[in-house]
């Protein structure tokens, strides 16, 4: 492929390409097993942005095994692997080295059909924009980096970041899929302007119509920004209109770097109401048509309130 | 008196968090943070607000940013 995409394609026969992805970070939640589960559930995501199947995946662990309890990484590794269950894919190695500072991911390798995997290009005029998760993780992580946020909270965005986005991929899998990405580090803004370039195409988003945490609101306004939503907002700002009638905390949202974050989908206008009633079906609850593609060679992102 | 809260070196959300404790436990009318990034300054201006505060003023120089916080009565 010639443009950076989810993950990487290498076409092996007429009917089947290896789709490959490694992923890995520092903890963003203190309990082990649940920063397993969310690690594979991130590094995974890459594959289902491309609309393919993972079947094998490898552990990639550093470890302070001098300052820290062994038993932390087993408790990381197992819930990496009960969600590598969840998902069918089947666990075949891995590597771990000491290092002043843990880290835990998985290198992930999958099949996609060489004709048919899903790019994050391709955008088209009249297209409908479907988001599959609610936003606003990095700001709730720095709210618990804080110690500011409730047992309750700490469990929603943790259910959140862990779930896999195998059912959302699968229930769009009979669909004609123009584009598709998912939402991590760059935040909504970042991830939607990498599939812009070339398009010829515009988008509008409207501000009410995209799922948000309402916590991460609540902390935005405290002053609970990721470094990374100003790093986000410094390199996009430039491609971005927003509505008088947002105000710097919206702003951020969308500008909000996502751990495991959703997947986007741009689809026909006609195709949009089938799409969004497959993934409700397929239990992802949060997903919501977003905004709009519309022709025009200025290729900016429009945000209403 | 003013109190001081150095926050320079310190990443977020480090910074805001000094500054909702001294907001919070301080005693003193007026508070002035320092800070080094653009972010810890936003951050910060933005949690004085939603605790009620007013942010008199913000200075940069180059070693960072002076910010000045007025508590209410």
């Amino acid at each position: 492929m010639e443009k950076a995409d989810d993950a990487g394609v290498y076409k092996i026969s007429d009917d089947l390409a290896l789709i490959q992805t490694v992923d890995f970070f520092t903890p963003i939640v203190d309990d082990p097993y649940a920063f397993g589960q969310i690690a594979v559930a991130n590094a995974l995501s890459d594959v289902y942005a491309m609309g393919g199947v993972p079947k094998t995946a490898m552990n990639l662990a550093a470890f302070p095994v001098k300052t820290m309890d062994f038993s932390m990484l087993r408790q990381i590794i197992e819930g990496g692997l009960d969600k590598l269950k969840e998902a069918d894919v089947a666990l075949v190695g891995g590597h771990s080295i000491e290092d002043t500072e843990l880290k835990f991911g998985i290198s992930v390798t999958g099949f996609v059909h060489p004709d048919k995997f899903w790019t994050n290009h391709g955008l088209k005029d009249g297209d409908r924009l479907i988001l599959t998760k609610p936003l606003g993780s990095g700001i709730i992580n720095t709210a618990i980096k804080g110690g500011m946020a409730s047992e309750a909270i700490i469990h929603d965005i943790t259910r959140v970041m862990s779930s896999l986005n195998r059912s959302a991929s699968e229930a769009m899998r009979e669909m004609l899929v123009h584009a598709c990405t998912d939402i991590t580090g760059f935040g909504l803004i970042g991830h939607m302007a990498e599939m812009m370039p070339g398009s010829g195409c515009s988008v509008k988003l409207q501000f009410s119509s995209i799922p948000v945490m309402k916590e991460a609101i609540e902390f935005a306004s405290m002053g609970l920004v990721p470094a990374g939503a100003f790093k986000n907002r410094e390199f996009r700002e430039c491609m971005v209109e927003f509505s008088e009638k947002l105000g710097p905390v919206e702003r951020d949202i969308l500008f909000d770097p996502q751990t495991s974050g959703g997947l986007l989908f741009s689809v026909s206008e006609k195709d949009a109401d089938l799409a969004l009633e497959k993934l409700l079906a397929a239990g992802c609850s949060d997903s919501s048509v977003i905004g709009e593609v519309f022709s025009d060679t200025s290729e900016k992102i429009i945000v209403k309130p | 008196m003013a109190a001081t809260v150095d926050a320079r070196g310190l990443s977020c959300p480090q910074p805001v968090i000094l500054t909702i404790n001294e907001i919070k436990s301080g005693t003193d009318p007026e508070i002035i943070v320092l800070v080094d990034t653009e972010t810890s300054q936003e951050n910060v201006s933005r949690a004085a607000v939603s605790h009620g505060c007013t942010v008199s003023e913000v200075m940069q120089d180059n070693e960072g940013y002076r910010i000045i916080i007025k508590k209410e009565k």
